[in-house]
């Protein structure tokens, strides 16, 4: 079984290396989708053995999660994760994530923020609270954690992904692709890191505002 | 008549001769020339003839014909923002399949060897 890590990453030259290699002992090849960025991302993963790829310029979170799966399924993985590259997963809960795939009990895994949930900042747990409840009212499919940058997909359940949000979007379009094709989901209580340069790189309220926005938008056009 | 109202008309039917002219030339589809002549012949005639909209008004329980008038054109245009949003993002994802395939084609194996021996070619090609 190949398990192979998609790191979408914007901007994250401090944190991709560390990434990447503590994803080596976890996974059996890395892919960093350098999306578009202006700082050395793409050297420091390349350096630290991820295989990258490059956009040409910023497409966002949704646009290179779609590029690192598809290039993970053209190389034949058995299960693809999607992992953050500013360094708030820890490796150690990618073995308890794919479990439940390896075996054959589910499709898709999630990586829940629930532990430790006095590190979350009050202010992230309400903002990840709307977005579960937005990803239900319009998909119909209620997950503990909507918004999480951890997942793990079997490669059956990746190649019939059909993601067309290229931003932020895409965590709760997941949410419901897992619901159109049935998909057997785990939920899986992880750990993050919450540092203050992690915390930096989430969106603010008005970018949560838009992202909401364009959510409601592609449901209306679908 | 009024000015106002000779200004708007003249530009309806400036409207309706671009929309011919785009029609012919093929960049418009005979459903959207039916769209918008019709659109444009309701705006000159009530233009023309506000006191027609009275009855409309009455109809939708709206005190004046411009009322209606008014709420009606938010709502078209209302729609017409929204046909725009989905254009634009259909764009912008046609854009992210370009930027992905380019991303890919690289990573294709013999794709570093095939850029050097263009990189050599077009160096070459210089001197």
């Amino acid at each position: 079984m190949s398990v192979f890590a998609v790191v979408p990453a914007y901007n994250e030259e401090k944190t991709v290396a560390d990434v990447v290699r503590s994803l080596g002992s976890v996974t059996d090849r890395v892919i960093v989708v350098d999306d578009g960025s202006t700082d050395r991302t793409g050297p420091e993963a390349d350096g630290a053995g991820a295989l990258v790829l490059r956009h040409l310029f910023n497409r966002g979170l949704g646009a290179a999660i779609g590029t690192g799966l598809r290039h993970a399924l053209d190389l034949d993985a058995d299960v693809v994760l999607t992992f953050d590259a500013d360094g708030q997963h820890r490796a150690e809960d990618v073995p308890h994530l794919i479990g439940p795939l390896l075996d054959g009990r589910a499709d898709v895994a999630i990586g829940v923020r629930t532990l430790d949930r006095h590190m979350m900042p009050r202010s992230r747990r309400t903002a990840n609270w709307i977005g579960n409840a937005l990803t239900f009212a319009l998909f119909g499919l209620w997950v503990q954690d909507s918004q999480s940058g951890l997942r793990a997909f079997t490669s059956s359940a990746a190649s019939r992904l059909d993601l067309r949000c290229d931003r932020m979007e895409v965590s709760s379009e997941i949410v419901r692709e897992i619901r159109r094709h049935r998909l057997r989901l785990h939920e899986q209580p992880i750990r993050p890191d919450y540092t203050p340069y992690s915390l930096s790189k989430g969106q603010g309220f008005v970018a949560g505002l838009k992202t909401a926005g364009r959510l409601v938008l592609h449901r209306v056009m679908r | 008549m009024h000015l106002i109202q000779v200004t708007i008309i003249a530009f309806a039917l400036f409207a309706v001769w671009r929309t011919v002219i785009k029609f012919r030339s093929g960049e418009l589809g005979r459903f959207h020339l039916v769209l918008w002549l019709l659109l444009w012949a309701a705006a000159g005639f009530l233009v023309a003839l506000p006191q027609a909209t009275s009855w409309l008004a009455v109809l939708a329980g709206v005190g004046r014909g411009v009322d209606v008038a008014i709420y009606l054109s938010v709502v078209v245009l209302f729609y017409l923002t929204f046909r725009l949003f989905v254009r634009l993002e259909k764009i912008e994802h046609d854009i992210t399949l370009l930027v992905r395939e380019m991303g890919l084609k690289d990573r294709r194996p013999g794709a570093l060897e095939e850029k050097d021996r263009a990189d050599e070619g077009s160096r070459s090609g210089r001197t």
